[in-house]
């Protein structure tokens, strides 16, 4: 699937639950079935800077497709980490360039996040994209 | 007779509704809510007589000094200052202890010894710290034990006639530990050394006698108080005050200016560079006759009613810890849930409209000794309810099921 498909799937299912519980629990449970990252990546160097919880992202090719694995220590962040990597994840790092973002608004994530955890939202899709541009430049 | 509906009725925001839930405010610690009587205060300066202090000749100007210089009185009275001038008005603790630790580096030498606490907020830490790296002093630590109480003995042994200075804080922020200041200003002047108690959290809870206490320096904050956020005082003994330089230079804080030569003005102007938050002040005043009109033994005596509760009904939860249990210690609750990050729990019951901090509380080396990432901390204050604290327990139980 495309990310923008992926990005407008996961608006619907936010749309679908009536409260900010609900869809905590939702990202609880996503948080649960994030892939996560192999111990050996788990390292200073791997935590994005900017998030109040420890986030640890590690980014791989497979093949022309850039494959991320992430670990947080606390649950809603590896939730909100597992929102990104579904619809970044398996993607060629030239459309996840590309990518536009908006479905982070659409959902409402950022507003009803505290401002610490929000800034940390920027920081790890600014790092998703970084990683893109890295390994974009290797496969040129 | 002390009648919490009542007092509930003064504070306008305690009526609000935070995600469709009735607001629980409990980061009191951070800061407390502003009564009626303290934000009529607020407006009637700035209808009424708004204009700059200490300079002008007319009326405005003339009624807001006047105004500004009562509140100077009030907060004296309140701490029981020998003299007002002893009271500097500053933007909080923070400015306050900006101020001492900029005016000590004139009369700290190589070699000298800075004495703090294990259970310091970063504010009381950071100054200190330049302090040292400016001046080639040394910082030297009070530890504590696993309750979140200063280690008294090895406190004494730290004290030699090398200490120039002691900071702590009355009361801990993260862990709502009462430290024995008395033993703790009395045992620094017997070495010679000049002691800075930050009162920022105790101002809340607790009247602190300056005279009484024999303290140095005293800093508090005005937006704990029931106060406005950026006004707070230094309290400075005045033989203290007159050896520290000033810290800012500028307007109001001059007697004479040359291009030779500045004298300054006379405590309290000294220190109190440029136009000051002059509402600020005057709210800070109008704050202190709100809590003493209710009383501070009335305060203290309901508070340590929630803080037994909370604890009580908190523990009640499998899998809870918590941080700091001294035996002595006011309103504050700071704990974990095993298997749950603060930060999480914090997000969830805050959708439930309960306020809480989740984090370090600005005081990283606290959660370092107890090798956490955090707590999440409840601080209550004389306007809350055991039903406020039924409500918490529930989240966290609730947090806990979705969590866990």
């Amino acid at each position: 699937m495309q990310i923008q498909e992926i990005q407008d799937e996961i608006v619907d299912e936010f749309a679908m639950f009536e409260d900010w519980m609900q869809r905590y629990e939702y990202m609880i449970e996503l948080g649960k079935s994030l892939p996560l990252i192999a111990e050996q990546y788990k390292t200073d160097d791997n935590i994005i800077k900017g998030c109040q919880s420890k986030v640890w992202v590690h980014a791989e090719l497979n093949e022309d497709k850039l494959v991320f694995t992430a670990d947080s220590d606390a649950i809603i962040t590896k939730g909100i980490i597992a929102i990104l990597i579904r619809a970044f994840s398996n993607q060629k790092p030239a459309d996840i360039i590309e990518a536009n973002t908006d479905f982070i608004d659409e959902i409402g994530l950022k507003e009803h996040l505290s401002p610490t955890r929000a800034n940390g939202l920027v920081s790890m899709i600014k790092q998703l994209k970084l990683y893109a541009v890295a390994y974009q430049t290797q496969l040129n | 007779m002390f009648d919490v509906k009542k007092i509930r009725e003064d504070f306008p925001i305690l009526k609000r509704e935070v995600n469709g839930k009735p607001l629980v405010y409990f980061d009191n610690a951070a800061t407390s809510q502003t009564p009626q009587q303290v934000i009529d205060v607020i407006v009637d300066y700035y209808q009424n007589y708004n204009a700059n202090i200490h300079r002008g000749v007319h009326a405005l100007s003339q009624e807001a000094t006047d105004k500004y210089e009562q509140a100077r009185i009030k907060i004296q009275t309140h701490f029981n200052a020998a003299k007002a001038h002893e009271i500097i008005f500053t933007s909080g603790t923070t400015h306050s202890i900006n101020i001492v630790a900029n005016g000590f580096s004139s009369l700290i030498k190589k070699g000298d010894e800075i004495i703090v606490s294990a259970m310091e907020h970063h504010s009381n830490i950071v100054p200190w710290q330049m302090l040292c790296e400016r001046t080639g002093a040394i910082l030297k630590v009070i530890p504590m034990n696993q309750d979140g109480e200063l280690l008294m003995n090895v406190y004494a042994e730290l004290l030699s006639e090398n200490t120039k200075l002691v900071f702590c804080n009355h009361i801990s922020n993260a862990l709502g530990t009462i430290n024995p200041i008395e033993e703790i200003i009395e045992k620094a002047h017997a070495v010679g050394a000049a002691v800075l108690i930050d009162g920022a959290q105790a101002a809340p809870h607790v009247v602190a006698d300056m005279q009484a206490l024999d303290v140095d320096f005293y800093t508090v904050s005005a937006h704990k108080v029931c106060g406005p956020t950026g006004a707070g005082m230094l309290y400075g003994k005045e033989e203290w005050l007159n050896k520290l330089p000033p810290y800012q230079g500028g307007g109001e804080m001059i007697a004479e200016v040359t291009f030779e030569k500045t004298t300054y003005a006379p405590l309290p102007h000294k220190f109190e560079a440029g136009t000051p938050n002059i509402c600020g002040g005057i709210a800070f005043g109008a704050a202190l006759d709100y809590m003493n009109a209710i009383g501070f033994d009335n305060i203290a005596a309901y508070e340590h009613e929630l803080l037994e509760y909370g604890t009580e009904k908190l523990l009640e939860i499998d899998g809870l810890k918590i941080y700091g249990t001294a035996a002595n210690k006011t309103s504050v609750i700071s704990f974990n849930l095993e298997g749950a990050h603060p930060y999480d729990i914090g997000s969830i019951v805050d959708k439930l409209g309960i306020a809480v901090r989740t984090g370090h509380h600005c005081a990283q080396p606290i959660m370092d000794f107890f090798k956490i990432p955090g707590t999440i901390r409840a601080s209550f204050s004389f306007y809350n309810t055991k039903e406020e604290i039924d409500v918490l327990v529930a989240g966290v139980k609730r947090a806990k099921n979705m969590l866990l």
